[in-house]
C-alpha cells in the first residue's frame, strides 16, 4: 500500500512516541539527578523528603542561641517585631491570637522545611540536616511539646503531631459569603442614618514623610576625625561595596543609622565596641565595651576574618570573609560611607 | 490633625493651602504673568535627547513614590511597601512605583544565570534557560496583583490615613510570558495521570524561596511564566528575570525569581500556606487555600493624600475596582456613607482580572461627604461592607479584607479615613 518507504518509517516513529514531536518544542534539556537533588528539598506533611539525621533538644538549644535567638529570642519568644515561635496555645479565638509553631502551625514538616530552606535569616541553606533536626527539636521543647531529653530524627519525625493540626478548613467563601453577597444591591435609602464610629487620625499611626518614623535610632557618637585622611581608592571602595552585600541584610551604613539584626556601622570606626545605643549585644561585646576596645582597621579585619573565633560568643552568624582583599575592600567601603 | 499628612509634604508644597481659594475669574483678575511675561523655558533651551538615556519622572512628581509603614515589620528586607494609587490615573501601574513585597529581600539574578527546573510527576524532568523561554510561543495579558494582606490593617477599624497605605498593595501590569501549561507539557504530564487533585509547587530562587502549592488545574488554566511587564524587563524588585503571574489570585502565589515547578500528588503545606496566608475566623479555626481575591474597589481621589484643593464646583471622583473572579461590570459611589448610591462611569469596559478605572463626574458645593465605592463583578458579587465581613470572619482574618472603604471629606476639602455605622 505504501509506495514510499520513508513515509512508513516516519509514521511508525510518530505512533511509537505519541507525546513527542508534534506537541513539543524540543526546547530545554533533561534535568540531571544531581540538579534535582540540589533544588528539590521540600518536605511533605508525611515526612517525604526528609534526609537521615537526628538532633537533641540540648544541641538545638545551643544552635538556636547562636543562630536564631538574635531575632527569635533565647526562648523562641520573638524579639521586637520578629516572629515568636513558642507559646500562644489556646489563644486563636482570643482578641489577639498568638500564632506560633506550637499554637498555630499544623505540620512539623513545615518547620523542618522552612528552617532547612530559608533560615537562618541572611544565611539560608547553611545548616546540616542534624542541625535542622536539633533546632526543630528545640522549637518543640520551647513549646512544651517534648521534654528536655527529646531527640528528633528521621525515624521519629512522624510521631509528632502539632496541636493545631485540625485547626484548618478549606476555603468556604463560596458557601458562607458568595451565595449571600450576589444580587442587585440597594441604591436608595439603604439605611436610616450614618455616623462616624472611628477615625484614622485619632489612632495616628500613619507614617509621615518627615516624621520621627525614619529618624535614626542611634545618635551618631562624636568621632575624632584624623586631621588628614588619605582619599579612598575608588576601585577598592567599589569592590568593597559589592562585598558589603553580604553584610547589608543585617547592617546599615551611611545616612541610614538604624539598627537592624546587627548594629549600624555608621560611625563604627573610632567607636567603642559594643557601644551602639539600643542594640542588644552578646556578652562578649559587652565585655569588649567594658575593656574600652575601639573599632579600628586591625580589630575589624580580625573580626571579619573569623567573627566567632575572634570574639567568641558573638551573635553574628556570618561565617567571615576568606580573602584579605575582600576585608580590605569592605573596610574601605564602610569608611567611605561614613563608617 | 486631618491635615497632617498633607502639610508634612506628602502632596508637595502648597497644594492644600489653596483649598478654599477659587481660580480667579476674568472680572477680578490681573493678567497672569505666566502668560503675559516671556518665561525662561520659552526663550532658552531645554535638555538634549541624550540627557536622560532612561527617563525617570520629573522632579515635580518626586512625591509619587512607594512608601512603607515602618512599624509594620521588623526589617525592610522582609517587608512590603505601597503603590501611590492616590496619585496615579488610568489602570496600568508604572513598574517604578508598583508595590514590593519581599521575604528575604530583592535579589539580583542575571538572565544568563537563571534556570527553571520542572520536576516531580512529569515524564522528563527538564531544565530551561532564559533563552529557551524566549523561544516558546508567548502571550500578553494585563493582570492585577494584589497582596492578600492589602487593607489588612483595617480589620479592627480605621487605622491608616492614606489610600496608599490602606489599598496600595496592588498593581496592574501588562505581562508578556509563556503559559506555564506549555512548559509543563514540554516536560510531559503523562506521569501525573488525572489532573484533578494534583498540585504544582512553585518556588523562587531567593533565600525565602516563598514556595507555594497550586492546584494543577490552575497551573494549566491561565498561569504565566512572565519575563516582561509593561513592555520592558521585570524590575529586580518584581522578580527579574522571571516571575509567575497567577491571574486573580493572591500576590504571594506570584513567585518571583521563579526557579522550580514541581508536580505533586499533595500540597507541600509550606510556611507561606500554613503559618501565613491562612485566615483565622472568630472561633479560632482558620481557612486555608483562600487564593482568590474577591471584588474590591477604592476611591483614590479625593482621599487623605489627595484632598479637594479647588473649592466648590466641578469635581472628579475617581478610583479603581478589580475582581479575581473576572470582569468588573459596575461600580457604585455613595456620598452619604452608603444611604444612597449612584452608578459611576467605567473608563473602559472591565477586563478579566485587571484593574478597572471608574469616574463620577460631579459637582461639589462644599458639603461634607462620606465617600464610598462598591464594586460588582461579572458573577454578580457585590463588594461587602466591613460589617458583613466581620459577621462571617470576626476581626482576626488579617488577609482578604475587601470591605467598602469610607473617606470623610470635610467642608474645606480635607479627607480622612473613617469607619461608619
Amino acid at each position: 500500500m505504501w509506495k514510499c518507504p520513508e513515509l512508513v518509517v516516519v509514521a511508525a516513529l510518530l505512533l511509537a512516541s505519541p507525546v513527542l514531536a508534534s506537541d513539543r518544542f524540543g526546547l530545554g534539556r533533561p534535568a540531571l539527578p544531581e540538579e534535582i537533588a540540589a533544588w528539590d528539598v521540600d518536605i511533605l506533611p508525611d515526612g517525604t523528603g526528609l534526609p537521615r539525621g537526628r538532633g537533641t533538644v540540648a544541641v538545638g538549644e545551643e544552635l538556636f542561641s547562636e543562630k536564631c535567638a538574635v531575632c527569635h529570642g533565647d526562648f523562641a519568644e520573638g524579639v521586637d517585631n520578629w516572629p515568636e515561635l513558642a507559646g500562644g496555645l489556646d489563644t486563636l479565638a482570643d482578641e489577639d491570637p498568638v500564632k506560633t509553631v506550637g499554637s498555630y502551625w499544623p505540620y512539623l514538616s513545615t518547620v523542618w522545611d522552612y528552617v532547612n530552606r530559608s533560615m537562618p535569616y541572611g544565611a539560608a541553606q547553611t545548616l546540616e540536616p542534624d542541625e535542622v533536626y536539633a533546632i526543630v527539636a528545640y522549637i518543640l521543647y520551647s513549646n512544651d511539646l517534648v521534654d528536655e531529653e527529646f531527640e528528633l530524627g528521621h525515624e521519629t519525625f512522624r510521631e509528632i503531631e502539632l496541636p493545631n493540626a485540625d485547626g484548618f478548613i478549606v476555603d468556604d467563601r463560596p458557601v458562607t459569603e458568595y451565595a449571600a453577597w450576589r444580587g442587585e444591591p440597594c441604591m436608595h435609602d439603604c439605611k436610616d442614618a450614618v455616623a462616624i464610629t472611628m477615625r484614622a487620625t485619632v489612632l495616628d499611626v500613619t507614617p509621615q514623610d518627615e516624621g520621627t518614623d525614619t529618624a535614626p535610632a542611634v545618635a551618631a557618637a562624636p568621632v575624632a576625625v584624623p586631621a588628614a585622611v588619605a582619599p579612598p581608592d575608588p576601585a577598592l571602595v567599589s569592590t568593597g561595596k559589592k562585598v558589603f552585600r553580604k553584610c547589608k541584610a543585617c547592617h546599615t551604613v551611611g545616612d541610614d543609622r538604624r539598627n537592624r539584626i546587627g548594629p549600624t556601622l555608621s560611625g563604627v570606626f573610632g567607636r567603642r565596641m559594643g557601644d551602639v545605643e539600643g542594640f542588644r549585644y552578646s556578652k562578649v561585646f559587652r565585655q569588649a565595651a567594658e575593656e574600652g576596645r575601639v573599632w579600628d582597621d586591625a580589630e575589624m579585619a580580625g573580626f571579619l576574618a573569623n567573627p566567632r573565633r575572634y570574639l567568641k560568643g558573638t551573635k553574628m552568624v556570618f561565617a567571615g570573609l576568606r580573602k584579605d582583599a575582600d576585608i580590605e575592600a569592605v573596610i574601605a567601603y564602610i569608611r567611605s560611607e561614613g563608617g | 490633625m486631618t491635615a497632617r499628612i498633607s502639610r508634612r509634604g506628602l502632596l508637595g508644597g502648597g497644594l492644600v493651602a489653596g483649598a478654599a481659594t477659587a481660580i480667579p475669574t476674568v472680572a477680578d483678575a490681573a493678567p497672569d504673568p505666566l502668560i503675559t511675561r516671556v518665561q525662561d523655558w520659552a526663550s532658552t533651551l531645554g535638555d538634549g535627547v541624550d540627557a536622560v538615556p532612561y527617563g525617570m519622572p520629573t522632579e515635580h512628581e518626586k512625591h509619587v513614590v512607594r512608601r512603607n509603614v515602618g512599624w509594620l515589620t521588623a526589617d525592610t528586607v522582609s517587608s512590603v511597601n505601597f503603590t501611590p494609587i492616590h496619585a496615579l490615573d488610568g489602570t496600568i501601574t508604572p513598574q517604578g512605583c508598583a508595590f514590593e513585597r519581599h521575604h528575604s529581600g530583592a535579589i539580583d539574578v542575571r538572565k544568563q544565570d537563571w534556570r527553571l527546573l520542572i520536576n516531580g510527576l512529569v515524564d522528563t524532568p527538564m531544565v530551561f534557560t532564559y533563552g529557551d523561554l524566549e523561544r516558546f510561543p508567548r502571550v500578553n495579558r494585563v493582570c492585577f496583583c494584589e497582596c492578600a494582606a492589602n487593607t489588612g490593617m483595617e480589620w479592627a477599624g480605621a487605622q491608616l490615613n492614606s489610600a496608599q497605605f490602606t489599598h496600595g498593595m496592588v498593581h496592574n501590569m501588562e505581562y508578556s510570558g509563556v503559559p506555564l501549561r506549555t512548559l509543563l507539557e514540554e516536560a510531559g504530564l503523562g506521569a501525573a495521570g488525572a489532573v484533578a487533585g494534583k498540585w504544582v509547587y512553585v518556588e523562587g530562587a531567593d533565600a525565602s524561596s516563598n514556595g507555594r502549592s497550586l492546584p494543577l488545574e490552575k497551573a494549566l488554566d491561565d498561569v504565566l511564566v512572565a519575563f516582561k511587564a509593561n513592555g520592558e524587563a521585570l524590575r529586580k524588585e518584581h522578580g527579574y528575570p522571571v516571575r509567575l503571574v497567577v491571574p486573580g489570585w493572591e500576590g504571594n502565589l506570584w513567585v518571583k525569581w521563579l526557579r522550580r515547578v514541581e508536580v505533586l500528588a499533595v500540597p507541600v503545606e509550606s510556611r507561606e500556606e500554613t503559618s501565613k496566608y491562612t485566615d483565622t475566623l472568630a472561633d479560632g479555626t482558620s481557612r486555608k487555600w483562600t487564593w482568590v481575591m474577591d471584588a474590591k474597589s477604592v476611591i483614590t481621589s479625593p482621599s487623605p493624600q489627595s484632598p479637594i484643593a479647588h473649592g466648590a464646583g466641578p469635581l472628579v471622583i475617581t478610583g479603581l475596582a478589580w475582581s479575581g473572579h473576572g470582569r468588573i461590570t459596575r461600580v457604585d459611589v455613595s456620598r452619604d456613607g452608603g444611604i444612597n448610591w449612584e452608578t459611576a462611569r467605567l473608563a473602559a469596559p472591565g477586563q478579566d482580572r485587571a484593574l478597572t478605572r471608574f469616574y463620577l463626574d460631579t459637582t461639589w458645593n462644599g458639603e461634607e461627604m462620606l465617600l464610598q465605592s462598591r464594586a460588582i463583578d461579572e458573577t454578580g458579587y457585590v463588594q461587602p461592607t466591613k460589617r458583613q465581613l466581620r459577621e462571617v470572619r470576626g476581626l482576626n482574618s488579617i488577609y482578604h479584607n475587601n470591605c467598602i472603604q469610607t473617606w470623610h471629606v470635610r467642608a474645606d476639602g480635607m479627607t480622612e479615613n473613617v469607619e461608619v455605622s
